[in-house]
């Protein structure tokens, strides 16, 4: 069973108007269990928009899009995912705590669940002091940790964030950036993490996937092997091949990108 | 310290100005029946603090239930408004209309509607003030939804009556605290000036005209100051209400 499933998908806003546009075409794409996926392109190219349809925030206009084996409908309703985006978009008249507990309570989770659940994904942002906090008391990195453990509090199988760290400075990106991955590989979480940065993508991700607009489509996929996803990988030759092979992809250069 | 120092301005020119003013009517010679002293009004406030205090506590009353009724319905037609977009829409512009009417000139023709002992004139005219301002800070909160949050609860499969409890309103809790605090002093004004069209003689608008009728000026002003310490008494109510509704603002300034 793969983690997320999408076969021929478009989705076309406004369609027959005159302000109609294919934001994306002839999408396919296949994701495993517990794989780290990065779509990277120039903006405008339907990154948010294929992860809306994943989410199920959007419909498509044709194909299919399924999530954890089911339609991404019902996936949706099961909570099969948790979802972060740029802005950490947390709900400022409630606690952090509150905050993480949001989703285990609209799942209709004991009050005792939730504390414990909430303490737990606290912790593992490491944000465990400021579950009493209101949000306008953090700093924009903790608020989207925050939004992170809110993403993670349901254990769900899989990760989808849009751009969640495009609003950061490079040091608290970095870090971030090692959280995530450690979390991923504790939790066993599957993630697909949209990003126009290449080095982000090249560093988190097992596969890179390429796209180009006009219409949006996916032109191509880099598979990236590290040997280990820490400080001393961003220095390692593995690393700068599969950055320039990326680089090369989001220039058009396809033929280079496809014998990969 | 620091609200010390925030409180510090307003007392003094406070106090400055009764001083002025005591200045003014003691040696311009200015006839007690045009502009009594402060110190006449201080002292015929003393004497009357009970009238003055039953007289607050009968139109605070009214104040009080005008606000709440105004409140209430300016939440629940926000509500109801919100729901369907061309409504709101229309409704704004409608509704600031409504509010720059002089709505106190309806309470002569509601006096006629109810009888001469009744209260609930008053009440309706406070709380038909009450309302436009809610409503229509309200309806601009309610509609006000952050694209994230709203993304979100779609994620956790959350609509209808629990998008609106758990994002709409608390959201929209600020702006509906806006139009309270208009509509706070505004209640008390609409109680108070309701009285001087006829019907119960109880509260402090029928005490003022009363008052003046005899030309007992100076026992109108302690009236009239009783009024408006009853409008400072409802804004800073609100005020505190709007503290201990909203921690995470107050929270911030801590
Ligand atoms: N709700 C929408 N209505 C109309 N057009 C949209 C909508 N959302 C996105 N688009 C269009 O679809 C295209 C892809 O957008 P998006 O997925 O946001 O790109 P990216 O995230 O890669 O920057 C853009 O041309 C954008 O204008
Ligand atoms: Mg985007």
């Amino acid at each position: 069973m793969t983690a997320v499933a999408l076969t021929n998908v478009s989705k076309v806003f406004n369609p027959g108007r005159p302000d109609e546009v294919v934001a994306l075409s002839g999408i396919d794409l296949t994701i495993g269990h517990g794989q780290f996926v990065s779509l990277i392109g120039p903006s405008g190219c339907g990154k948010s928009t294929l992860l809306r349809l994943i989410a199920d925030l959007i419909p498509a206009t044709a194909g299919t899009v399924e999530v954890a084996g089911k339609p991404a409908s019902r996936a949706r309703l099961d909570q099969e995912y948790g979802i972060a985006f740029q802005q950490a978009g947390l709900f400022e008249w409630r606690t952090v705590q509150r905050n993480v507990e949001l989703p285990l309570e609209l799942r209709g989770a004991s009050r005792a669940e939730r504390r414990a659940r909430a303490a737990e994904m606290l912790a593992l942002v490491g944000l465990a002091d400021f579950a009493g906090h209101y949000p306008a008391q953090l700093s924009g990195g903790m608020q989207q940790r925050v939004a992170i453990a809110r993403a993670l509090a349901v254990h769900p199988p899989l990760l989808l964030m849009d751009e969640p760290f495009g609003a950061l400075d490079e040091m608290t990106r970095e870090r971030l950036q090692a959280e995530l991955l450690a979390i991923c590989a504790k939790t066993g979480t599957s993630t697909v993490f949209v990003t126009h940065s290449i080095s982000e993508a090249v560093f988190l991700s097992n596969r890179v996937v390429v796209m180009s607009p006009r219409p949006g489509r996916i032109t191509a996929t880099v598979d990236v092997d590290l040997p280990a996803r820490d400080d001393a990988a961003r220095q390692s030759p593995a690393y700068f091949d599969a950055i320039t092979e990326v680089r090369r992809a989001l220039r058009g250069d396809a033929a280079a990108a496809a014998t990969s | 310290m620091r609200s010390l120092l925030r409180v510090a301005p307003p007392v003094l020119v406070g106090i400055a100005a009764l001083i002025g003013w005591e200045l003014l009517v003691s040696l311009g010679r200015i006839a007690p029946f045009i502009l009594p002293a402060p110190s006449a009004i201080g002292h015929e406030l003393v004497a009357q603090r009970g009238n003055v205090w039953d007289a607050a506590l009968a139109s605070g009353l009214n104040a009080f239930i005008g606000l709440a009724w105004g409140t209430a319905a300016g939440v629940l037609a926000a509500m109801a408004a919100s729901r369907f977009r061309l409504l709101s829409e229309v409704s704004i512009p409608l509704a600031a209309v409504a509010n720059a009417l002089p709505i106190i000139a309806l309470a002569p023709i509601l006096n006629n509607m109810f009888e001469s002992t009744s209260s609930v004139p008053r009440r309706l005219v406070a709380g038909i003030i009450v309302f436009f301002p809610v409503f229509v800070n309200t309806l601009r909160g309610l509609r006000e939804v952050d694209p994230t949050h709203r993304e979100l609860m779609t994620s956790y499969a959350a609509g209808g009556w629990t998008f609106t409890r758990l994002v709409r309103l608390p959201g929209a809790l600020p702006f509906v605290f806006t139009g309270l605090r208009q509509a706070s002093s505004l209640a008390v004004i609409a109680a108070v000036v309701a009285e001087y069209f006829g019907g119960l003689q109880t509260g402090l608008g029928s005490r003022i005209t009363s008052a003046a009728a005899f030309t007992a000026y100076p026992r109108a002003w302690a009236f009239v100051v009783g009024a408006c310490l009853l409008g400072l008494l409802f804004y800073l109510a609100t005020l505190l209400l709007e503290r201990i509704v909203m921690p995470w603002k107050t929270r911030l300034l801590s």
